[in-house]
């Protein structure tokens, strides 16, 4: 099986004064998972709902391949959608919710009873949604993408209220999706709720696309530090900082960016400062997702 | 369009609303087809053949439009408005993209559904009017071609008001204000305009558009139209049919160039 390649082109959209898309352009390929981010606000659900052709865009086009939405001619067999605050009849149960957007697409009634089993739901089928938890909800919403067995999966803060147990069964069965060669595009405010779930990373930040690359490239833009101190940790800020290195005082030594940890030792030997630490130090991921999405310094 | 219209059947008969709407009809439908039978063969006795045995089973019959049809009406507003309320234009919308087409099965189901109201309200006005009336000792008539087409009418009237109920809903998205509008215009201010409208003569034939007196046209009776008078000729059976269709034409397309093309957030 192939997904569909998305593809959002110049996509804006205002409500009104605030916009929430802002010429946002990125493609998402078959295969892989590609986590979708973003801090709350930022326009994630505005965009996945713009290519569902649920809001009409102010500007800019979003498809699978080539196609919007609206023209598909079979569109739950070829996008399965989970979105955000899934909305449900509270006093239908699963299963006829199920049934009822079964009927729409065309896809037969058993076809239902297989997905309810397949996230867990068999037992609750029969019983009204109003009853439900959200974690429950949140695997009815995974029901309802997966009814047309489609190519393409798009899901809105699908971990969002869900369980540890359901948070390890549903990274694998994203994984598994992707391996078959699905479309997944998977939506979350939070980079470590989906760090090892996701292969790329969309991010965006007030509408705006921050990074757009594999997780590996998102951390090679960290900046790195050596922690360092020394008995004489004056003298070694000296040394250090007459070589061109952006020194920080803290409480357990010296934080030091723009030399790596093998100069600041040679540098600290010509000096004659005996070091009692060197410590290479990475920024986290999630410090690096702040950084982009503006909130590292509000912090 | 016919996938759409079997969803939108399935999310009416796998909701409670339709069968306590149909109950309350019957119940109330059966009530007044019973009083106005009573009070109809007592009316026949004391009027000393001014009032003929045959003027009052249509009466009775008649009672499903005269006091049911806010039931359809309400009916076909719900399960629109619902959708709204629940938020569930997102799954139809994703299931079924093209929103006209949804539209249109909402129209079909609303029709089948007010059929379904139809039949049952029949059988209150019928079932427990001719029963009444036999006890009472006045004829229920039910062999007549006259009757039978009433009847026939009423059902279609009845389907027609929760198509006219689905349009509404689509107009006035918001569940708790169609049903004061509902209630509001069918219990008090249309009663009212008819009366007033009996006044002059133009304005009475003004009235004869009004929705309740199209209904009483098309089905050819009501205690309404007894009460009422008329100044103006009534419209016939078949304009009085096409004057409520007319309204849930008027409200469709109002509503789905407006609420129905909003962004679904
Ligand atoms: N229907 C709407 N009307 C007005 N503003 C909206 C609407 N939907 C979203 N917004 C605004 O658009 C921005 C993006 O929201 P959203 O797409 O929900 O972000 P996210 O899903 O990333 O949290 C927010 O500022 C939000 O307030
Ligand atoms: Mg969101």
């Amino acid at each position: 099986m192939t997904g569909a390649v998305i593809e959002i082109q110049s996509l804006t959209k205002r409500f009104g004064g605030t916009t929430a898309v802002d010429d946002l352009s990125f493609r998402v390929e078959p295969g892989v998972v590609t986590g979708f981010l973003g801090p709350n606000g930022a326009g994630k659900t505005t965009t996945l709902r713009s290519l569902l052709g649920l809001v009409r865009p102010t500007s800019g086009r979003a498809t699978f391949d080539g196609r919007a939405y609206t023209e598909l001619a079979d569109p739950l067999g070829t996008v399965g959608t989970a979105l955000e605050a899934a909305s449900f009849h509270p006093g239908r149960s699963g299963r006829d919710h199920l049934r009822v957007a079964a009927a729409a697409a065309g896809i037969r009634d058993s076809r239902v009873d297989e997905v309810l089993a397949w996230v867990g739901l068999a037992d609750a089928a029969r019983r009204r949604v109003g009853g439900y938890s959200l974690g429950m909800r949140q695997r009815l919403g995974l029901a309802f993408a997966l009814l047309g067995d489609p190519g393409a999966l798009v899901l809105d803060e699908p971990i969002n209220g869900l369980d540890p147990e359901g948070i390890r069964w549903i990274r694998v069965f994203l994984r598994d999706l992707a391996a078959e060669g699905r479309t997944v595009l998977v939506s979350s405010h939070l980079l470590s709720e989906v760090q090892q779930t996701v292969d790329r990373v969309v991010i965006i930040s007030h509408g705006r696309l921050a990074y757009e690359g594999t997780l590996d490239g998102l951390e090679s833009g960290a900046v790195a530090r050596v922690r360092v101190d020394a008995a004489d940790r004056d003298a070694l800020a000296r040394a250090l900082a007459a070589s061109g290195a952006v020194v920080e005082a803290a409480a357990d030594g010296l934080r030091v960016s723009g030399v790596d940890a093998e100069r600041i030792g040679s540098l600290a030997f010509a000096a004659g400062v005996p070091l009692k630490l060197l410590v290479p130090e990475r920024e986290g991921l999630e410090d690096v997702f702040l950084e982009i999405v503006g909130e590292g310094e509000i912090r | 369009m016919i996938r759409s219209l079997r969803s939108e059947l399935r999310k009416i008969s796998t909701t409670r609303s339709w069968w306590v709407l149909a109950l309350i009809l019957f119940g109330w439908v059966g009530l007044n087809a019973a009083g106005i039978a009573a009070l109809g063969s007592v009316l026949v006795d004391q009027s000393g053949g001014m009032v003929g045995p045959e003027s009052i089973p249509p009466l009775v019959y008649s009672t499903v439009t005269a006091v049911g049809y806010v039931f359809p009406l309400l009916f076909g507003a719900l399960a629109s408005t619902a959708e709204f309320r629940h938020q569930t234009l997102t799954p139809t919308f994703l299931a079924t993209p093209r929103r006209g087409r949804v539209l249109g099965g909402k129209v079909g189901a609303g029709l089948i559904w007010g059929v379904v109201f139809g039949v049952v309200g029949v059988a209150a006005s019928v079932g427990v009017g001719a029963l009444v009336l036999q006890l009472t000792g006045v004829h229920p008539d039910l062999g007549s071609a006259d009757n039978l087409a009433l009847i026939a009418r009423a059902a279609i009237a009845m389907a027609l008001w929760a198509v006219v109920g689905v349009a509404l809903g689509v107009l006035l998205p918001n569940q708790v204000a169609v049903i004061v509008v509902v209630l509001a215009f069918t219990q008090f201010l249309e009663p009212l305009l008819r009366l007033a409208a009996n006044f002059w003569e133009w304005t009475a034939a003004i009235g004869r558009f009004l929705p309740g007196a199209a209904t009483d046209a098309l089905v050819g009776s009501s205690i309404y139209a007894l009460i009422a008078g008329g100044a103006a000729d009534a419209l016939e059976w078949w304009q009085g049919g096409l004057v409520l269709g007319g309204y849930a034409v008027l409200f469709l397309a109002i509503g789905g160039l407006t609420t129905w093309r909003r962004d679904v957030t």
